[in-house]
């Protein structure tokens, strides 16, 4: 009952560094800049403008109805939103969601398990020196410079031979293991982790295991972060891969699933509105994924700073 | 996105379609049904892309099916090439489904790779059902019978009943007359055009050629020989080039956002296109309802009957199926059977290439978009009599590959079709003997 007697205002002092920011002393007050570079930032503003008109163009002609999609100005919102969204829903009895569940699955567990790959492989080829370690990072490195697609088929053949095709781990597998997810991995290893620090956790006696999960993970984490979210727009985007391991269409994601509204043979129209429905509802996780981790990013590059 | 990746998917199917030493025409079905299981309840999976497909099977599964004890689960697919590079990989690993949707210009690619079985034994009485046209088209020209037809798209002219008569036009019987619309309407209204040539359509200049009775693909013996551009052929793409050269009809693409618009506001007034088309330009030009008449394809001399189809589809049973019989079964009764041909109408909006069901029964009323054409479908019947055979060989995404590249550069430049219908031959052959195939000069 002593913290009774205690003053409720006061606490225990943090210590110094263990706060995000404290350990810079406030920060500085940089002056205004007087005047805007007229070229970077017209090239930057056209870049944004080049990024974001299709986005604009989608969600504007979500809102369009099918009448109204290609008579209307293209920039001037419909009226059929409502009407699309409920059609979307509607077609075959809602398989959309289970495309968009599909997509959270492959993309969410997917980027989790390619994190957590690409984090050990990284931290191992930055930290341990054993021989041919430079040749398995240049073979990963090829492996970057791979582009997936011409991989697809090959992986598909292999799968297959696993008895694996048309399986949900089918599509999962062959994107665990991520060559550029492990090279940036074990770049930020060796840019973040020193080594003084994995020796003296030896020195205290601890394992290996304990040390990188401890403290190698923890420093890596906002480049873990960023692993993860790249991971994730790629595989929430990846189209080729679950198209050929695919072929019962349960378990199609969003992309490959909407692709089938396109294609339905030369004598049915393709259902527009919903694809551009859709792709504009696909859309939204993303941004939402990006808004939430946001936070992590700057927190984390503020206390995983490293001084030497 | 689906536009370059489907470049790439066909890149990645020429390279991985090795050859099996055999042309199609002795690629033989001696594929084994040994699995065959003479009872006990078999399960069949089905990649098709008509929509409303799942539909149609329940009703089988509901009623023959339970009988007999088949099932069909419907996997829908995307249409296109890209699928037939999906079944051939998939039939690669011996994991295609029992029964694919197939479109009749990919049954050779399909046959060559092996991926199809040939089902003569159980389904040559079906041959009765549908035009010898069409039927030609599922044999291959030979002894066996690799599919079922299911859909057939004859094509038809259509064209702005209104805009003519405001116009003053006359519906073209010939193509010369045709040339002489698209130049009338041209003085008259400069801002319109009476047509598109559209270079990404290359089903739609596949259709012509087979209509002015080109041969792109047959066989000399062993060999194989390309026709892509003999005199037929020939005669339709200059034709084309010369209008698209004169700027009597525009040179831009078809299924895009300013053709839809096009249609849709009258700054095109006609259409060459197949018996499908009410679907398309219910949702193209959806301002336009009742507008529109159909008529005959214009002649290459006055007094012939004939027409070119683009599209159409059949079923057909994989090498992979261990249940061929049972695959056969449901096909036959997919294809010929009056209540399902009726079900495919309602449910997938196909036009069937049964002959018993092309008029009657589903389709005694005309499309809603054609309401003032009330013989519509009588018409298209009696149309659809008149389809030329087609020809095609095992490489045809190739040559439909090679027509959009060639095709599209020349309709830009409007310079003329004719260095691109050589360029498209030379792709075609090329691939041919890259494949190891014997191509007869």
């Amino acid at each position: 009952m002593t913290d009774l007697t205690a003053p409720p205002t006061r606490k225990a002092a943090p210590a110094a560094g263990t706060t995000p920011g404290t350990s810079q002393g406030p920060p500085s007050v940089r002056p205004r800049p007087g005047r805007i570079a007229p070229l970077p930032t017209a090239a930057l503003l056209l870049g944004a403008l080049y990024c974001l008109l299709p986005v604009a163009w989608v969600l504007v002609a979500s809102t369009k109805s099918g009448t109204e999609l290609f008579s209307t100005f293209t920039f001037l919102p419909g009226s059929g939103l409502g009407d699309n969204l409920a059609d979307l829903g509607a077609y075959r009895e809602g398989v959309y969601w289970r495309w968009m569940a599909n997509s959270a699955f492959y993309a969410g567990f997917g980027a989790v398990l390619s994190t957590a790959v690409s984090a050990v492989s990284g931290y191992a080829l930055a930290v341990y020196r054993f021989r041919g370690r430079e040749a398995v990072f240049n073979v990963l490195l090829t492996g970057v410079l791979m582009p997936p697609v011409i991989l697809a088929i090959p992986q598909y053949l292999l799968v297959a031979k696993a008895g694996m095709a048309d399986t949900y781990l089918s599509v999962l597998l062959p994107l665990v293991l991520s060559p550029y997810g492990v090279y940036l991995g074990r770049i930020y290893a060796a840019a973040a982790i020193p080594m003084e620090l994995v020796e003296a956790g030896r020195m205290d006696g601890a394992g290996e295991w304990r040390i990188f999960l401890r403290i190698a993970v923890p420093m890596m984490s906002p480049g873990l972060v960023t692993i993860f979210l790249f991971q994730f727009v790629a595989i929430w985007n990846n189209f080729l891969l679950p198209y050929i391991m695919l072929g019962d269409d349960e378990k199609f994601p969003m992309t490959v699933g909407l692709y089938t509204l396109l294609a339905q043979g030369a004598a049915t129209p393709a259902l527009y509105t919903l694809v551009i429905t859709g792709a504009m509802l696909a859309v939204v996780p993303l941004i939402a994924l990006f808004l939430v981790i946001q936070r992590f990013w700057s927190l984390d590059l503020l206390s995983g700073a490293v001084k030497s | 996105m689906p536009h370059a990746l489907r470049r790439r998917i066909s890149a990645i199917a020429t390279a991985t379609a090795v050859v099996l030493g055999a042309s199609a025409l002795t690629g033989c079905g001696t594929s084994g049904d040994g699995g065959e299981a003479a009872s006990g309840p078999v399960s069949l999976t089905y990649w098709a892309w008509a929509p409303g497909m799942d539909k149609v099977a329940a009703l089988w599964n509901d009623k023959h099916g339970k009988e007999a004890g088949i099932t069909v689960t419907v996997k829908k697919q995307a249409s296109g090439d890209d699928l037939v590079t999906k079944i051939i990989t998939a039939a690669k690993a011996h994991q295609a489904p029992d029964l694919v949707q197939a479109e009749y210009q990919a049954l050779p690619t399909l046959v060559s790779n092996d991926a199809l079985a040939d089902i003569s034994a159980e389904a040559g009485d079906a041959r009765k059902a549908f035009a010898p046209g069409v039927w030609q088209q599922v044999t291959l020209g030979t002894d066996a019978v690799y599919a079922l037809p299911q859909d057939s798209g004859p094509m038809m002219f259509y064209y702005r009943a209104d805009l003519f008569t405001q116009y003053g036009l006359k519906v073209p019987t010939t193509w010369d007359e045709f040339a002489a619309t698209a130049r009338a309407l041209k003085k008259k209204a400069p801002d319109k055009a009476l047509t598109t040539f559209s270079a990404n359509d290359s089903g739609l200049f596949a259709g012509l050629a087979q209509q002015a009775g080109a041969r792109w693909w047959t066989t000399e013996g062993e060999k194989w020989k390309v026709g892509i551009d003999d005199a037929a052929t020939r005669k339709v793409a200059d034709f084309w080039g010369g209008l698209v050269a004169e700027g009597a009809v525009d040179n831009q693409p078809m299924y895009t956002p300013a053709w839809n618009k096009a249609l849709n506001t009258g700054k095109q007034i006609a259409w060459v296109s197949a018996v499908w088309a009410p679907g398309t330009l219910t949702t193209a030009a959806p301002a336009t309802k009742g507008k529109w008449a159909m008529a005959p394809l214009p002649q290459w001399t006055n007094g012939t009957n004939s027409t070119g189809s683009w599209g159409g589809s059949t079923t057909a049973v994989t090498t992979d199926s261990t249940h061929k019989a049972a695959a056969v079964r449901f096909a036959t009764w997919l294809n010929t059977d009056p209540e399902a041909l009726a079900a495919l109408v309602r449910e997938s909006g196909v036009y069937p290439a049964a002959i018993a069901a092309q008029s009657g029964g589903a389709l005694a009323q005309p499309p809603a978009f054609f309401a003032n054409q009330p013989d519509f479908y009588t018409r298209a019947a009696a149309i659809a009599r008149t389809t030329a055979p087609a020809a095609w060989g095992p490489n045809v995404n190739v040559a439909y590959t090679a027509f959009k590249d060639e095709f599209g550069k020349a309709a830009k430049a409007k310079s003329g079709f004719g260095t691109a219908l050589t360029a498209m031959r030379n792709a075609t052959v090329a691939d041919l003997k890259k494949q190891g195939f014997e191509v007869a000069p």
